[in-house]
């Protein structure tokens, strides 16, 4: 909890540093400006969305690196499927969510049963499904014009970016899973120590199954959004390297990459910090080719002094 | 750090990392040494820790050619004394005496210049790096002006070392295919390789068979004949009474009182370790409780058995399953629990053919395991007492949702049945003891009420105090009608406790011996694959 209070606070003087620069240059504070903010809202919620994924597997001391590869297929089946065949955007979405889910079963099953590197395992998924969408689309980016279809993506309902009522409303669902079911804590448990929960009577592969498959499922959902969104996909381009951002945003919300460690409301901080950074520097005026250098310098001091604290803290409580 | 700047440096020390510097030293301090100072002297030493004042300025000194045993409950602060000699840690106060001489020691690099080597518990060597490689990690003997590493000498030099501590390996093994014995002595021929002097040994026994350790010994008395000083640490006071000169005993940070040659009785060592007179270390014995058979197993086959097994289990009773390292118990409680399924052949729960494939099949028949390796499969560390003691029993509270109230209503009770002690229940269990770790490992079968309770060592590297409670608990849990199965190295265990012993030897099952029988001699005849009778 402590850290989530950590991470909120580096969050507002985050906005608060982009809100006095601003004051002092241009007398106004853009970064409150209505239109500003829904956008910043639509950003981190479509960012949010596969951040749970991520923050998930993570939990379960694992890691899912096709998230990004999975977001880019969605959208060129979808767009394949409504331009070629003239199918229903909507219906090819809803089928694409099931498809998402074997994904997961997969990378479970290969993890659980052959013990293979989770690492390893989503690696090859990553290249495998960014190989699928640049082969059935021949490579080449396609727009879809379709006015409903784009709604969940560019739309508000009163006033809030539908991606960001989808995160709040995904945020409820797997927070409630994460804290007031056994799920939830076996999945801690495992990510703490894998073979004390099997010692306990766990099937534990069953629970990382769980992990693998909402994950897989929420890049789906956030694949779905963003394509409405551009309303364009581009086969080689569209998601490449999400899961880098998904993961940043996991771990610059607390997350352990050693797994068992982590809040939903941590995880959302964590999408917004890196969403507001993006933000105040082109706010602020610094070059778009900085925004990265930028980025990876607050991740790395965010999780320095994460760990300077926890070490701190392990001293105190050591007997 | 108040009286650090007392202790005079010894300069070598920071030039020191080469080990013909404690030759060096030796000189330097031979015109203070004088023939009735001990070889090492440690005054007046004081550490704290937040909170806690490991060491309360405890003495030490140790002579040429003397093995002293240090002993003390767990937390007593053994190891603290002795990572201070090994300079891992800074005293607060004292000062550590070589060669009648003052010398501070900033860390590990010092101490070995100065001919102090420290054997851990755990052992400290690369598992595929090969014998030879292990021996000299660090200052391996080079060759040539690119200096690489000169394999033949390596090995020519580590041969020597081995012959010296008995290893009967070849220089070219790796590590990870020795025998714990063997690794051990690889790890005192590492310490030999340094010019070493000073040797301190943590519980170098507790993973070795009994003829493993009788070899150990005889490197140790060989080391001794040739002028090493050790430190002996161990919980097995039988060895630190066979082995030892004189002991140091500690406890809560005090150095409570040595006991020489002639007073070096396990029952003198156990007073002064836990200030009181353990008259009755293993429970009383009521009449025999055992019911009906509560597991069946027949002619099971399993993963690292050489032959079938079959056994019964009445409830009510005390199991003991007997047997040397690489016997193969572990293998078949593994196969009992679901952890490696059985090949063949049928378990029966209250004559109920029970399939068990896996550890929540084995749970749900009532069936509970606490494993040797506490740490890695008992509890989960850094989770809270209450959430460790719920793991197995959360999704019978109200699944699929978490009862955090009934969570910690179990989790009390327990805390108070058995007597853990924790500051609260949320408290992480990896800043809890040994002996109440194991206690919390416990409470999670216990919430659960199984049929049988299995426990791999339910004592290994548990305090003498803690240990006799942990006895008293498995007594009363038998008298409530579980069935106890319970496999130990340590024959007294065994013998104080089990009302049958079964022995197993490579894989198979030697034969089973009543509660009047079980002797040590007995026991070690069919666990060393001798006869029954």
């Amino acid at each position: 909890m402590k850290k989530v209070l950590g991470m909120a606070a580096l969050l507002a003087g985050l906005i608060a540093i982009i809100c006095i620069y601003q004051y002092t240059t241009t007398g106004a504070m853009a970064f409150f400006g209505p239109v500003n903010i829904s956008n910043l809202a639509q950003r981190i919620g479509m960012l949010g969305i596969y951040s749970i994924g991520a923050g998930i597997v993570i939990l379960s001391g694992g890691i899912d690196l096709s998230i990004g590869s999975v977001m880019g297929l969605t959208g060129v089946i979808i767009a394949l499927c409504a331009t070629k065949y003239g199918w229903s955007p909507w219906l090819v979405s809803l089928a694409i969510l099931p498809l998402c889910a074997l994904l997961g079963f997969w990378h479970s099953f290969l993890i659980g049963r052959f013990k293979l590197q989770p690492f390893i395992v989503t690696l090859s998924s990553l290249l495998l499904l960014r190989g699928l969408a640049r082969g059935i689309s021949g490579g080449k980016g396609i727009t879809l014009d379709n006015a409903s279809f784009a709604t969940i993506g560019n739309n508000s309902f009163l006033g809030i970016p539908i991606p960001f009522i989808i995160l709040i409303v995904l945020a409820l669902i797997v927070g409630f899973i994460m804290n007031y079911t056994v799920y939830g804590r076996y999945l801690y448990a495992i990510g703490r120590n894998e073979e004390a929960v099997r010692y306990s009577g766990i099937k534990v592969n069953k629970i990382k199954t769980l992990a693998y498959v909402l994950c897989a499922v929420l890049a789906g959902i956030a694949g779905i959004v963003e394509f409405s969104y551009t309303g364009d996909v581009q086969p080689a381009n569209s998601g490449l390297m999400y899961e880098m951002w998904a993961i940043a945003a996991a771990v610059l919300g607390g997350c352990s990459m050693r797994g068992g460690e982590g809040t939903m409301i941590g995880i959302i901080i964590g999408a917004a910090l890196i969403r507001v950074m993006d933000n105040g520097i082109n706010l602020m005026g610094i070059p778009s080719d900085w925004q990265w250098t930028v980025i990876g310098l607050v991740i790395i001091g965010g999780v320095i002094a994460d760990e300077a604290h926890k070490q701190r803290q392990a001293k105190k409580l050591k007997a | 750090m108040a009286d650090a700047t007392d202790l005079k440096s010894v300069g070598a020390t920071h030039e020191g990392s080469t080990p013909s510097s404690p030759t060096t030293i030796a000189k330097s301090m031979a015109i203070q040494e004088t023939q009735n100072q001990p070889l090492l002297t440690m005054r007046g030493i004081t550490k704290r820790f937040p909170g806690v004042l490991a060491l309360n300025g405890v003495d030490l000194s140790l002579d040429k050619s003397e093995i002293v045993g240090l002993i003390g409950e767990n937390g007593a602060g053994k190891s603290t004394l002795m990572k201070i000699l090994e300079g891992d840690y800074a005293a607060d106060e004292g000062k550590i005496i070589l060669d009648g001489g003052p010398v501070t020691l900033n860390d590990v690099q010092d101490s070995i210049a100065l001919g102090v080597a420290l054997i851990h518990q755990e052992l400290c060597l690369a598992p595929n790096l090969d014998v030879a490689s292990n021996i000299f990690l660090g200052h391996e003997p080079r060759a040539g002006f690119l200096s690489v590493v000169n394999k033949k000498k390596l090995n020519a030099d580590a041969a020597e070392l081995a012959k010296r501590v008995g290893i009967t390996a070849a220089m070219t093994d790796l590590v990870e295919n020795l025998s714990p014995g063997e690794q051990q002595l690889v790890e005192i021929a590492k310490a030999l390789s340094y010019d070493v002097r000073i040797l301190v040994l943590d519980e170098p026994t507790s993973s070795l068979s009994p003829g493993e350790a009788e070899k150990l010994f005889e490197v140790m008395r060989k080391l001794k004949s040739e002028g090493v000083a050790m430190v002996y640490i161990s919980h097995r006071l039988g060895e630190v009474e066979q082995m030892c000169d004189r002991a140091v005993v500690l406890r809560d940070g005090c150095r409570v009182g040595e006991l020489d040659k002639a007073n070096l009785k396990s029952s003198e060592m156990v007073k002064l370790m836990v200030g009181r007179d353990i008259s009755r270390f293993f429970p009383e014995h009521a009449e025999d409780t055992a019911g009906d058979v509560v597991l069946s197993v027949r002619d099971m086959d399993y993963a690292g058995g050489k032959e079938k097994v079959c056994f019964d289990l009445k409830a009510g009773e005390i199991l003991g399953i007997a047997g040397l390292v690489g016997s193969g118990r572990t293998e078949l409680i593994r196969a009992l629990f679901g952890v490696e399924s059985k090949h063949s052949g049928d378990i029966l729960l209250n004559d109920q053919k029970t399939e068990i494939r896996n550890t929540a099949d084995a749970v749900r028949a009532g069936i509970g395991l606490v494993p040797e390796d506490r740490k890695e499969l008992g509890v989960v560390l850094e989770m809270s007492v209450a959430e460790n003691i719920s793991l197995a029993g959360i999704n019978t509270y109200n699944p699929p949702f978490l009862d955090r109230k009934r969570e910690l209503e179990v989790a009390k009770e327990h805390v108070e049945a058995l007597e853990i002690k924790t500051p609260s229940l949320s408290q992480q269990v990896q800043y809890l003891s040994g002996g109440n770790q194991q206690k919390v490992a416990l409470s999670k079968w216990l919430s659960l009420n199984p049929k049988v309770l299995i426990l791999d060592e339910p004592t290994r590297g548990i305090d003498v105090g803690s240990k006799s409670e942990i006895y008293k608990l498995i007594r009363g849990l038998a008298e409530t009608g579980m069935g106890v199965i319970m496999v130990s190295s340590e024959m007294e265990e065994i013998i104080g406790l089990a009302d049958r012993v079964m022995v197993m030897h490579e894989g198979r099952c030697m034969g089973v011996i009543g509660r009047n029988e079980a002797s040590e001699e007995n026991i070690m005849r069919l666990a060393t694959g001798g006869d029954a009778k």
